[in-house]
């Protein structure tokens, strides 16, 4: 031990060799994996304080009275309102070095979705659209790209079409939107002859305009959903009542179950979005009461995916747009902050129970150790599902675009 | 009065509905039968000489430039297709029942030129035709905080068109106003390219300026030089942009201030170097007095720089025709390539003072555009598109009124359609700027159309708001309520078999059964292909 402490191997000799190091290790057992097929973002819209849920500092002049808890992840504390999620972080990489150029909600979670700054020439697709473009699959019936309580800005499909959209969704719990015939099975069938009746009047003298317009192929892929036995997938009610309720009795907690089964149907990106994270008053309260939510939930849906072997094949992204100032304001608030925030990652191919990344215990500095932009994560996250982030495809506005522009941190995958 | 008091309370109730329900009746059948509008035909005024003359050279132009061309005569749309069309490009939604019974009135072959005379007046071209611009210069999206305040500008477009304010003066004001966003609404234009504690950005903005006026994407080579066409270079692009660099955020809104120089690292460059503005082109045409924004503005709007004009036409006929002569619409292309019917609207565009009006109707009167999208040759046939979101809300909610949506309506209708078409657009899936995307429908798009909750409230019984029951319960015989059903949502007649069959469905249906009837009907109409496509 003592050769290590000598002069010629301080650490920032060594960490350059240690990092192409794992590199190497990262770069065989990437080759050697089966990328993930499953993406599930819990989206935490409004921008969580990393201070109060995957970065605390307490006792330091940034915390506030801010508390934190040891995880079962040797020596990765989180804040105390974590508590079950503490219990599963042997499974998690956490990004504490998160930075971003963008400081407003519209633009950041363009950002932060997408993994490109806004441009007004493009509307760049989310990373779910990019998932289920990029790697076909065999087709499920129902949606595959899927939004559960979407607020502002749900993922979309940019560039690549409406076809790409989420399908949105409200708390699982209520009957899905537009999936089942508002009238009854007599009543269905003289609209659907009707309909014909109409299509068959059109389509004459009208060659190839079913191949141009798809109008009855979506309507019978439509009518195929709806009677679809993959829409159990959506209802939480068929699981045993301790699974529900340790997901949490909330929208949030409901829409992470159903996640979980629509990962089990076969859906290839689920999107889950918690908002209520804008603190810029009485933050540590604010944050508290999402943390509650949270909580449960996320801790659940990990558990739950490992427990049935599902984890190793499904990415969970847990994370917002930027994080909040490290100084209160004098309302007790936290603001806009994307100079250092976190973002947890679990499942797929990343690193178990691992912190990437510091942030400044006096909150003065700008720029976190190790920073992951944005379009790093991107990168990364693509590798994880089997894509090639340098892989370009043509735009719409007639610009060759790789899918990110990001570099891949190979020290997140996990080198076994 | 004391004999109202002595009847007891539930005759008193029974008199009250009866009054109530026969009076709604009576407003109702005086509704159904509503004056339409006085219509002398002899008043009607003929269509512009010069504008026919024009329409037949483009569509010489058009048929001659169709390589394989068998010479059959082309097929022609009925007139009332046509007007669907116009109605769906410049109101955004299709005609209502009220219209079309007028338009009947309208002797035949004259209906179109009729049509267009009053669609300028009505604030629904200006509404509508706005958001469209608004789009192609600034987006969809709501931008940035404060500074830019997207419906105040497109309100200033609505506006500037329904004044017909030359195109080449209002995209001047575009390019070079100075000022509040608020009480100088042109200004917009710059603001929404405004980046947090930046100020404008100038490349975005450049950007913006070459794909919206010039048909030229510019932006493309904002990293390298052009290697494909060789046609532009890295520096072309930031010379533009430079031009930007007076624009700055003050107290009193947008000014010419000043940011100092604007700076960028060159493809192979060590560092950042300032830059100075120029144009790609045409440099003699650039104005050598006031502010870099005036003097970009008067190059980009210069008659000779065809560029623009080309470009405006270009975006006209998209408008018109849902889909543009040149794709993709930000691009036009080499000279040599370009269609000469569009140098031909071009020039008559810059000689007749940048008129967009006189353009609309030139297209409107061309054998082209009033072409059937069924038949005759592939080459002028009208082309079949997919109606944009707000095009289908919009539609929905006119085919359910027998009366006409429009700035006249009671604020109810009206405060219902904003609301509904904003909330169906998002569920649809918006386009964004993307404006032509040729893809095709979604299963989500039918899913939405056929269970939804707007169809289901705008077609179920309702005696007071919905068409779809109103015409079950005042059309006389069911012959007739099949062809309102099919005028209101489709905007023709049923064919002999559509007719057969749904006349059959209504055979012998009353009451409450009837109007489930004619939901079902409508519900049919509603789901179809011709509903929900251009065409």
């Amino acid at each position: 031990m003592e050769s290590l402490t000598h002069p010629r191997f301080r650490r920032r000799r060594i960490l350059p060799w240690l990092t192409l190091f794992g590199d190497l290790l990262a770069l065989r057992a990437e080759s050697l994996r089966e990328p993930a097929r499953h993406l599930i973002l819990l989206w935490l819209e409004g921008a969580p304080s990393q201070l109060e849920t995957f970065d605390p500092h307490p006792g330091s002049p940034v915390a506030h009275g801010s508390t934190d808890i040891a995880s079962a992840a040797p020596g990765v504390r989180i804040g105390s309102g974590l508590a079950r999620t503490a219990e599963v972080l042997d499974e998690f990489t956490l990004i504490r070095s998160m930075v971003s150029r963008e400081g407003d909600h519209e633009r950041a979670v363009f950002n932060m979705k997408t993994g490109y700054r806004p441009d007004p020439t493009l509307t760049h697709p989310s990373i779910g659209a990019i998932f289920c473009h990029e790697s076909p699959r065999s087709p499920v019936e129902i949606p595959s790209h899927i939004s559960i309580l979407p607020k502002r800005w749900a993922a979309r499909g940019g560039f690549l079409g409406g076809g790409f959209d989420a399908f949105q969704l409200g708390d699982p719990r209520n009957p899905l939107p537009d999936m089942t015939a508002r009238v009854n099975g007599d009543r269905q069938a003289r609209r659907l002859e009707g309909l014909s009746v109409i299509e068959d009047a059109f389509a004459r003298g009208r060659e190839g305009l079913e191949a141009r317009t798809l109008h009855r192929t979506h309507l019978e892929r439509a009518a195929r959903m709806m009677t679809s036995s993959q829409l159990r997938a959506f209802d939480v009610r068929e699981e045993p009542g301790a699974i529900r309720a340790a997901y949490g009795d909330s929208p949030f907690g409901r829409g992470c179950l159903a996640a979980r089964r629509l990962v089990e149907a076969g859906v290839p990106c689920i999107e889950v979005t918690l908002d209520g994270w804008d603190s810029h008053v009485n933050n540590h309260e604010l944050q508290a009461a999402r943390n509650a939510i949270l909580d449960p939930a996320l801790a659940a849906l990990v558990r739950d995916l490992r427990e049935r072997d599902l984890l190793d094949r499904t990415v969970v992204f847990c994370g917002g747009e930027f994080g909040r100032t490290p100084k209160l304001n004098a309302l007790e608030g936290r603001d806009h902050w994307p100079h250092g925030f976190s973002v947890a990652l679990a499942g797929g191919g990343f690193r178990k129970g691992f912190a990437y990344g510091e942030t400044d215990p006096l909150g003065l500095a700008t720029q976190p150790g190790h920073p992951v932009r944005v379009e790093d994560l991107h990168a990364t996250l693509q590798t994880v599902l089997g894509l090639d982030p340098a892989r370009e495809w043509m735009t719409p506005v007639g610009r060759p675009l790789a899918l990110s522009g990001g570099r891949v941190i190979r020290e997140l995958m996990d080198p076994r | 009065m004391d004999r109202i008091a002595a009847m007891p309370v539930w005759w008193r109730n029974l008199v009250f509905v009866a009054l109530v329900g026969g009076a709604v009746a009576l407003g109702q059948a005086v509704l159904w039968r509503a004056p339409l509008e006085a219509l002398d035909p002899a008043a009607l005024p003929l269509p512009d000489a010069d504008e026919v003359a024009l329409a037949e050279e483009v569509d010489a132009a058009c048929a001659a430039g169709r390589a394989g061309a068998d010479g059959a005569p082309m097929a022609l749309a009925d007139e009332f297709t046509v007007l669907r069309r116009l109605s769906l490009a410049l109101f955004g939604s299709i005609p209502s029942y009220e219209e079309i019974r007028l338009a009947r009135k309208v002797p035949e072959g004259r209906r179109i030129d009729w049509w267009l005379r009053r669609a300028f007046r009505d604030q629904r071209y200006g509404d509508y035709v706005a958001e469209r611009f608004v789009r192609i210069c600034a987006g969809t999206e709501s931008g940035p905080f404060l500074v830019y305040r997207r419906r105040r500008f497109v309100d200033w477009w609505s506006e500037q068109l329904r004044k017909n304010r030359p195109y080449d003066e209002l995209v001047r004001s575009l390019i070079a106003s100075n000022g509040l966003w608020t009480t100088d609404p042109a200004t917009n234009f710059v603001t929404r390219h405004v980046v947090p504690q930046g100020g404008p950005d100038e490349a975005r903005l450049a950007a913006r300026v070459s794909r919206a006026f010039l048909g030229i994407r510019l932006d493309c080579v904002e990293c390298h030089d052009d290697f494909l066409e060789g046609r532009w270079k890295q520096s072309d692009f930031h010379r533009l942009a430079a031009f930007f660099r007076e624009a700055n955020m003050v107290v009193t809104g947008l000014s010419d201030s000043g940011r100092g120089d604007y700076k960028v690292r060159m493809r192979g460059a060590s560092g950042e170097t300032p830059v100075e503005a120029a144009v790609p082109f045409g440099g003699e045409w650039l104005p050598t007095e006031g502010s870099l924004r005036t003097r970009l503005a008067g190059w980009v709007t210069h008659p000779e720089n065809a560029s623009f004009s080309r470009t405006a036409v270009n975006r006209v006929w998209a408008l018109l025709f849902g889909a543009p002569m040149i794709t993709p619409v930000d691009h036009l292309g080499p000279e040599e390539g370009l269609p000469p019917a569009l140098d031909l609207m071009a020039r008559d565009f810059v000689a007749h003072g940048h008129d967009l009006q006189r353009l609309i109707r030139i297209i409107a009167q061309t054998r082209t555009f009033r072409s059937s999208s069924s038949a005759g040759d592939s080459g002028a046939r009208f082309p079949t598109t997919r109606l944009r979101p707000e095009q289908v809300a919009r539609s929905i909610g006119q085919a359910s009124s027998l009366t006409t949506i429009d700035a006249s309506s009671h604020i109810l209708p009206r405060i219902r359609r904003q609301g509904e078409t904003r909330d169906f657009a998002t569920r649809f899936g918006d386009a964004g700027g993307d404006e032509f995307d040729a893809a095709t429908a979604t299963v989500p798009q039918r899913l939405l159309l056929m269970n939804g909750k707007m169809i289901a409230q705008h077609i179920r019984e309702d005696l007071v708001m919905n068409a779809a029951t109103r015409i079950g319960s005042l059309a006389e015989g069911d012959a007739a309520a099949v062809e309102a059903a099919f005028l209101a949502v489709l905007t023709r007649p049923p064919s002999p078999p559509e007719q057969e069959h749904f006349t059959g469905v209504l055979r012998g249906s009353r009451g409450g059964e009837r109007s489930r009837r004619m939901e079902d009907l409508y519900w049919s109409l509603l789901n179809s292909t011709e509903f929900s496509w251009n065409h």
